[in-house]
């Protein structure tokens, strides 16, 4: 028994006519495809690195550690206050331009240049070279012509996004499309209490978006979450979402409100009782400005009374989730191979008044890692029995249908690279 | 000598240890406990969190105090240790095996 409406098709699958056959998972197990992914998803389309909050000042700077691109960039807010990134790479002999003990981790900080730690060629925040050790050695070195190698930078709403690829000239705004738009104007610049989570996860980083673009998977492998009887009720219900939508490669699940408060309270454990807050978020929500009924349209689209949150999946690595109590969730998931990746999931809060409302956000916050560590482990089993290859093709339901878009979206970024670089003679990898 | 926590916590004391900064730190103390031990603590802490929502509702993230600090960090680990005792009934999260999900940005209280 259906509890929302569904399209007039009478599936949101055939609405979105995305088809509705099993699919393979051979690109989440292949090591072939993967490298088809680097070239023709990672190093060509816009990527979100972080928010501006990451850059406060001029001289302010983070490295990020794009493996799938085979790069690492450096962004940094420059003198003039831009946001720039360049190839974290310096033009001497190569070496990476910018780390901290550990050259394969992230760092961030605040300089007034960048000191290669190799033989200190300098490069100024615009990425200028600016001083050559021992200049005179060289022969008749133009300066000019050895500045950082800069990659494609724009912001849309905060969120700092780099494209590796110069020929991609499609601007971030035209790439991010209709949900993109019909966000505009949330106060994310009002959410800096950020707590920020990391993992190494033994699978295909798609499918770990999988499990977090479907929330049929919730009641069951979360029902430890619950109190007994609870679960057992909220297995019976299952899970619906009100509203499904893809543009272009993007694409959205809107859902009801589950519990944030819950109707009825024995749902909930004692410590959610007591600090009124949970897996989605502190049930009071704050003030940024917004009522709900003037949140931007593209978020709670179906305008629907019972509306929790929204998650949108931005092509290919960027999912943002939009709360009913005023909050945000992001997630990345960057490929360190075709079975691991790195997964990140960060908590941005209206900065705490009081202590309550502090330990209502680490309560989120917490459960989000709790959560997040029953759906890491499971995809880890997950990639083990794809790989056996024993099973080929799977059924994916109507509520499936983010997942179903987005392994058929990398295969289309991956086949039309084939085609083009065919075209163009071309190697399709390097 | 100022006591660990505010007037009205003395009952805190002998779970002072869990007064530790950052979650990280938190979840690895939960991970190293017995479910004994997070009985212990949660028995004594969780009715002291139940009564004390005026309490924490005055303390000013701003002016923060030390001894508020110590009594925000010690609930702020009666958040993680909830998860064994309410749900778990083990200090792991069951199933999640040798995952891990760390914390590497958190609020600076």
């Amino acid at each position: 028994m259906p509890h929302f409406k569904k399209p007039a098709e009478g599936s949101w699958t055939e609405h979105l006519k995305i088809g509705t056959e099993p699919v393979s998972y051979e690109d989440s197990i292949s090591p072939e495809q993967y490298e088809r992914e680097r070239e023709a998803i990672f190093k060509r389309t816009w990527l979100n690195v972080g928010r501006v909050e990451q850059l406060p000042r001029k001289g302010s700077y983070f490295t990020k550690e794009l493996d799938a691109a085979r790069t690492s960039v450096v962004v940094v807010r420059g003198t003039d206050g831009e946001v720039r990134a360049f190839h974290n790479v310096c033009r001497h002999r190569g070496n990476k331009l910018v780390w901290n003990d550990f050259p394969r981790e992230e760092t961030s900080g605040v300089c007034r240049q960048f000191t290669c730690k190799y033989h200190a060629w300098r490069y100024d925040l615009d990425g200028k070279l600016a001083f050559v050790q021992q200049e005179g050695e060289f022969f008749d070195l133009d300066k000019s012509a050895y500045g950082l190698k800069q990659v494609q930078t724009e912001v849309w709403e905060g969120f700092v996004f780099v494209n590796l690829d110069p020929e991609n000239t499609t601007p971030l705004r035209a790439y991010l499309g209709e949900f993109a738009k019909g966000i505009e104007g949330y106060p994310f610049h009002k959410l800096t209490q950020v707590h920020k989570y990391r993992a190494e996860i033994g699978s295909n980083w798609k499918l770990f978006i999988d499990a977090f673009a479907e929330f049929y998977h919730a009641p069951i492998l979360h029902s430890g979450q619950y109190m007994a009887d609870e679960a057992r009720k909220i297995q019976k219900y299952g899970y619906e979402a009100l509203h499904y939508d893809i543009d272009g490669p993007h694409s959205m699940v809107s859902s009801w409100g589950g519990i944030a408060p819950p109707h009825d309270r024995k749902m909930v454990k004692p410590i959610e009782a007591a600090l009124h807050s949970g897996l989605f978020g502190p049930w009071d929500a704050p003030d940024i400005g917004l009522a709900l009924e003037d949140l931007p349209p593209a978020i709670n689209p179906s305008r629907d009374k019972r509306w929790g949150m929204d998650s949108f999946v931005f092509f290919p690595n960027f999912m943002l989730l939009i709360w009913r109590p005023n909050w945000v969730l992001t997630y990345h998931y960057w490929p360190t191979s075709y079975n691991t990746h790195i997964f990140e999931g960060t908590c941005y809060f209206v900065p705490p008044e009081n202590a309550f409302q502090r330990l209502q956000q680490e309560l989120a916050a917490v459960s989000f890692k709790e959560y997040g560590l029953q759906d890491g482990n499971t995809l880890e089993a997950t990639q083990t029995m794809l790989e056996s290859r024993a099973v080929r093709d799977f059924p994916l339901n109507d509520q499936e249908v983010l997942l179903r878009h987005l392994h058929r979206t990398a295969r289309a970024y991956v086949d039309d690279h084939q085609r083009r670089s065919a075209e163009a003679g071309t190697p399709a990898t390097s | 000598m100022a006591s660990v926590f505010p007037d009205g916590f003395e009952a805190l004391e002998p779970f002072a240890d869990w007064a530790v900064r950052g979650e990280k730190a938190r979840y690895a103390k939960r991970l190293a406990s017995t479910m004994d031990e997070l009985d212990a603590f949660y028995n004594v802490a969780f009715p002291l969190l139940e009564s004390s929502k005026d309490y924490l509702e005055q303390v000013s993230m701003e002016d923060i105090s030390e001894q508020d600090k110590r009594l925000l960090w010690l609930f702020c680990a009666l958040v993680t240790v909830a998860f064994p005792v309410e749900a778990w009934r083990q200090p792991r999260v069951p199933d999640s095996g040798p995952s891990t999900i760390d914390a590497i940005l958190e609020p600076a209280v």
